[in-house]
């Protein structure tokens, strides 16, 4: 099962055949996602190969979706381009978008996602600016490395791409349902709550772990949403307690404001509805082996 | 980046929002032409990022272009809340203060939208009227894509129940205060207070712009705005060299890759630090995906040129990053350091997972430098950059 992404997921990636674009279709390919196409008007008709493997250019996302029946779009588009090429998305109406650039200005992400919206959020937004999601030995839409962990019971949502690729490889052992790299920007399309609902609904997840950072308030949301909604054990990591106030930490969304957004805050509120909160990564693998294990 | 005060006005008066006339200085005797060239009195303001400068005195009403050097002389230098006060503002005086309004556009992060706010009751700190009178402070949700006509800042003016004699005048306001907004790639514009004055004109007084890097490739006029007397030299020179660099107050340098694993890094070495003198992070260095050996050579000398650096932790988890790479990059750092001159005393505990960890665990341990040592934990290496950092 696993969430928004499985072996019958068909992927275009938009930006292809850009140098990063094609250097993450090949890893992609490399993990068994199975690429129908990419996305770029100037080299509509043509066909790039991957080692032996051919994968058709189209003009349009439209284009591609009709042609391929793809249902996924992982976004490699320059951040001056990024809000043309999420709408265009949108347009197209596909059912997943996967941003992963970094750099997009907070007033072309808002207004994508409001586009979304007016269109009656008929397209998932994962990101921007973050790894993608990966559901172990079916598909890879992004950036995570496809061989640190083997398939599982565990979900993951997390802000941040290497500490998913650190809670991946801690728990290398159990293994994972689908990871989610939902992305350190201050605007972002898929939530941790969004996530806590699949994982919740989904029957191959048996754990969840939730990796959160400062700035916001999209853990304590998380926290209301975990008391009142999910019923499989939770464990949780926030990063940032030595962030001082003002300052933004490599991520665009990671920035104290006030006394908003503090990694204590989100900590407690995780813990007043019942997480288990580390206080290191691998302290909080730990907690989730101990609970798997009984 | 937050601007300054006199920067904010700039903008504001680029795009059409009332302000008075203002010109920024940095010497006392600057004052005295400036405040000629206002009529011969005038407002000296201290230019500091934080608020209640005002209370702490670094706001002075001069009646003539003497009592301006006398008081701009008082201000610059002034320390408030930690900030020294390079510049003051030479304003226009503000004519008769009837009343005063908080006006202003935000990110709401909560509801991915933009966020209005008005109030009648302005000129005080935001977060106080908030907090003891809500029902004061109208907030209103804005649409990127829609934006805010004249008519959508009516509904915004009506909703902060503005007196009908300068609702008009308000929402013209609010339509060239979005303006700003939208063209600066503004985070936040605030106006607090915008003031009903004497005449009947209503005027931006003093505000806040807040902007999003992000936006920077469009924005070419931006550089000029950041205050780079204010930045801490180490940050400085990290920016010149394209690193993403936040100077912190401890004596554990850090190097790592991604934001998040190094926010990670930061705690688990302060965590740590509590059994060994309370040692703490001192700075955060994300060398990001693909780290080169000449990224790792810029971090290296950034973070060994921070004389309160004691020890350094290089956290590194290979995703796409290949460690053997990264390996490589600490090895010819050490070396191309060492040619130019530059003598490493410090030490340098090194932990390596993921893409191709065992090579470049391999790469350290063959290259065998007496200060680098390698610890294959994430909490055993920030043990030992700490313990090494509290024995020096």
């Amino acid at each position: 099962m696993a969430i928004f992404l499985n072996k019958d997921s068909k992927v275009i990636v938009q930006g292809m055949t850009g140098a990063t674009g094609m250097k993450h279709t090949k890893l992609m390919l490399g993990d068994g996602t199975n690429i129908v196409g990419g996305v770029n008007p100037r080299k509509a008709g043509t066909e790039v190969d991957f080692d032996g493997t051919s994968v058709p250019v189209f003009g349009s996302v439209k284009e591609a979706m009709e042609k391929t029946g793809a249902n996924v779009s992982v976004l490699f588009v320059p951040p001056a381009f990024s809000k043309a090429a999420v709408v265009e998305a949108i347009d197209a109406e596909i059912p997943l978008a996967v941003v992963i650039t970094e750099g997009i200005a907070v007033h072309d992400s808002a207004a994508f996602w409001a586009y979304a919206k007016a269109k009656g959020n008929k397209t998932r937004i994962i990101g921007p600016n973050c790894p993608g999601l990966i559901t172990p030995g079916q598909s890879n839409a992004g950036i995570i490395p496809g061989d640190i962990t083997k398939p599982g019971r565990i979900g993951l949502v997390s802000k941040s791409g290497t500490l998913t690729y650190q809670m991946m490889y801690e728990l290398r052992d159990i293994g994972f349902s689908s990871a989610v790299g939902i992305g350190g920007d201050p605007v972002i399309g898929t939530t941790h709550i969004d996530a806590l609902e699949a994982f919740e609904a989904d029957p191959d997840t048996d754990l969840i772990v939730m990796i959160g950072e400062i700035g916001g308030d999209a853990e304590e949301r998380a926290a209301d949403y975990i008391k009142a909604n999910v019923t499989k054990p939770v464990v949780g990591y926030v990063a940032g307690f030595t962030a001082p106030e003002g300052k933004t930490m490599g991520h665009a969304g990671a920035i104290v404001s006030g006394s908003s957004g503090t990694a204590q805050a989100k900590k407690e509120a995780l813990e007043a509805a019942g997480v288990k909160v580390g206080k290191t990564p691998t302290e909080t693998a730990k907690l989730a082996r101990a609970i798997l294990n009984g | 980046m937050d601007l300054f005060e006199y920067q904010a006005r700039d903008l504001f008066a680029k795009h059409g929002v009332p302000v008075l006339a203002g010109e920024v200085i940095d010497t006392p005797e600057a004052a005295r032409e400036a405040t000629e060239r206002l009529g011969g009195k005038s407002v000296v303001k201290a230019q500091v990022k934080v608020g209640g400068r005002g209370k702490a005195g670094g706001v002075k009403l001069a009646a003539t272009p003497d009592e301006a050097v006398a008081r701009a002389t008082d201000i610059l230098g002034m320390d408030i809340k930690g900030h020294t006060v390079h510049k003051v503002m030479i304003a226009e005086t503000a004519p008769e203060i009837l009343e005063e309004y908080y006006v202003s556009y935000l990110l709401d992060r909560t509801n991915r939208t933009f966020l209005a706010m008005a109030s009648v009751q302005g000129g005080m700190d935001i977060e106080e009227v908030a907090e003891k009178t809500p029902e004061a402070l109208a907030k209103v949700p804005v649409d990127s894509n829609e934006g805010v006509t004249i008519e959508k800042a009516r509904q915004i003016v009506a909703q902060a129940k503005f007196p009908e004699a300068v609702a008009e005048k308000v929402a013209e306001v609010m339509v060239t205060l979005w303006d700003t907004f939208v063209a600066e790639d503004a985070l936040l514009v605030e106006v607090n207070p915008l003031a009903k004055v004497a005449s009947g004109d209503i005027l931006a007084l003093d505000g806040k712009v807040s902007l999003d890097a992000n936006a920077d490739f469009r924005q070419p006029e931006h550089e000029a705005l950041e205050d780079k007397d204010a930045a801490n030299p180490l940050e400085a020179a990290a920016k010149a060299k394209g690193l993403n660099y936040v100077k912190l107050d401890g004596e554990v340098g850090i190097i790592g890759n991604g934001a998040g694993l190094v926010m990670s890094t930061l705690d688990v070495v302060a965590y740590a630090g509590e059994a060994h003198n309370n040692v703490k992070p001192a700075n955060f260095l994300d060398i990001g995906g693909g780290a080169s050996a000449e990224v790792m050579a810029n971090g290296l000398e950034i973070i060994l040129g921070d004389p309160d650096v004691k020890s350094v932790f290089v956290n590194v988890f290979g995703g796409i990053t290949a460690c053997d790479e990264v390996a490589n990059g600490i090895v010819q750092a050490l070396a191309l350091l060492k040619s130019k001159g530059e003598e490493v005393t410090k030490p340098l505990v090194v932990r390596l997972d993921g893409n191709n960890a065992e090579l470049g665990r391999k790469i350290l341990s063959d290259a065998n430098h007496p200060l680098v040592q390698r610890v294959d934990t994430m909490d055993g290496a920030a043990d030992k950059a700490a313990e090494l950092a509290a024995a020096k």
